[in-house]
């Protein structure tokens, strides 16, 4: 199966996480929110296919580049 | 005697009832719709405050007789039309208003991507098309009163910059400041509404879509300290007119990144300007009374500065789709529109319409390029006016 890693684009905070390993999530469904430059920004599913892991939790401080999630489709 | 019976009822007429709607409707917006509420609360209570008739809030003092209403020339005398004399007329306000927005804005992706410095600049077109036309309209239409300084403050409302607008409108149209202020800044709120039609009409879905890498390149210390250093003195050799605000601007950033001034950059960007802004909000409010904004020269000025800062959107897009003719890693074209000086809701909206075009983008750091750049750009544009006209 195919996998395609989420990553984090700018530095910031996680506010919520709206998945967990196992979901199926739509291309443009909101995997979970960061804040950065006091702005709340959804980072998206950028594929139909099922969460593997997911390696942040809310309130952590996270940058580019660090993996928020693994996708399988 | 008779003055301790005085209300204010006697004095109440038509417009003052007008005004106080109008600084309702800028509470209601500021407080339940949380538009610019830092701005549209204190400008709203403003316009309130000074359609009571008989306040003497904007008394002034011509030639040893107190008129109500704030007069260029006379002695201000009370308590809002000093702040707005020496606050504004002065041009204190917008100024160092400009030292607080350096402190608060990172130039990083400017640095990291000088091509969006283009961008920034090509959204000033706006500005240039606004003047014209608001002077093609004087020109018609003589009786409106609509001149070169009158022009130009319309036509900057396009870059989308508050203060600017301001500081610009003081100097070459001050009986305007009321309406340029309230467009600008209204206009600056309504970006996410006015934008996106915008946007979508310049481009198909497969450039909206376009990719842009998230990283932008580290950007050292010294790069950001010798920016603003080498900007100031640059952009104030080319354009000697803009030196208020640039220097101010750049003054602030360089609080910030030279790292051994936190304390002053903290107050700068924070305190500082947190003052400001309520003594601007309410000069800007106490510019509002009915005699001086129910003209139909305001009309004009909502009218024409919408085309302004619409055209500065469009010049941006159709820019930053030029520049794709040349580039081999393809910019995304919206980032032009970002080029007005509305931080960061111009970025805002471009990161949004570009997760929606395709959820792999993320391109708010790529618009801030050209929305730093257009603030910039913007003052810089004022600058020039004030050199041809000032």
């Amino acid at each position: 199966m195919a996998q395609e890693t989420v990553e984090v684009p700018i530095t910031g905070k996680i506010t919520c996480v709206n998945v967990k390993p196992g979901d199926q999530v739509q291309e443009g469904d909101v995997i979970c929110i960061l804040e950065s430059m006091k702005m709340e920004n959804p980072i998206l599913a950028p594929v139909n296919g099922t969460i593997n892991n997911v390696a942040v939790n809310a309130d952590q401080v996270v940058k580019p580049g660090d993996t928020i999630t693994v996708i399988e489709f | 005697m008779f003055g301790l019976f005085e209300t204010g009822f006697a004095s109440f007429y038509w417009g003052n009832g007008v005004m106080l709607a109008v600084g309702a409707v800028f509470l209601y917006l500021g407080i339940a719709k949380k538009m610019e509420p830092l701005l549209l609360v204190p400008i709203g209570f403003g316009v309130i405050l000074v359609n009571l008739p008989i306040g003497g809030l904007m008394e002034c003092i011509v030639q040893g007789k107190v008129v109500e209403a704030y007069t260029i020339g006379g002695e201000p005398a009370g308590l809002i039309s000093r702040i707005f004399h020496y606050g504004l007329v002065w041009e204190l306000i917008p100024c160092l208003i400009f030292l607080g927005l350096g402190a608060m804005t990172d130039f990083s992706p400017v640095i990291a991507n000088p091509k969006t410095l283009i961008l920034g600049a090509g959204a000033q077109f706006g500005v240039y098309f606004a003047f014209f036309m608001a002077l093609l309209l004087g020109s018609a239409f003589p009786n409106i009163g609509i001149g070169f300084g009158e022009a130009a403050s319309i036509g900057i409302i396009g870059g989308a910059d508050g203060p600017t607008t301001i500081y610009l409108t003081n100097r070459l149209a001050p009986h305007f400041i009321g309406a340029t202020a309230v467009a600008a800044y209204t206009y600056m709120a309504m970006v996410p509404i006015i934008q996106p039609p915008i946007i979508k009409a310049l481009t198909t879905k497969a450039e909206r879509a376009i990719y842009m890498k998230p990283q932008l390149r580290p950007v050292s210390r010294l790069e950001k300290i010798l920016f603003p250093v080498t900007g100031a003195i640059i952009i104030i050799l080319l354009v000697p007119k803009s030196a208020p605000m640039i220097g101010m601007f750049m003054m602030g950033n360089l609080l910030k990144e030279s790292g051994v001034t936190d304390r002053l950059a903290d107050t700068a960007a924070n305190a500082f300007i947190n003052i400001l802004t309520i003594l601007l909000g309410v000069s800007v409010g106490a510019f509002m009374s009915a005699g001086a904004f129910l003209k139909p020269e305001s009309l004009l000025v909502f009218g024409l500065g919408i085309t302004a800062f619409a055209v500065s959107t469009f010049f941006g897009v159709i820019l930053a789709k030029f520049m794709n003719l040349f580039l081999k890693e393809k910019i995304n074209p919206m980032i032009g529109a970002a080029g007005v000086s509305a931080v960061p809701m111009s970025s805002r909206v471009v990161q949004k319409m570009g997760q929606q075009a395709n959820p792999r983008n993320f391109l708010l750091m790529h618009a801030m390029g050209p929305n730093v750049a257009g603030v910039i750009g913007t003052a810089t544009a004022a600058g020039i006016f004030l050199g041809i006209l000032g």
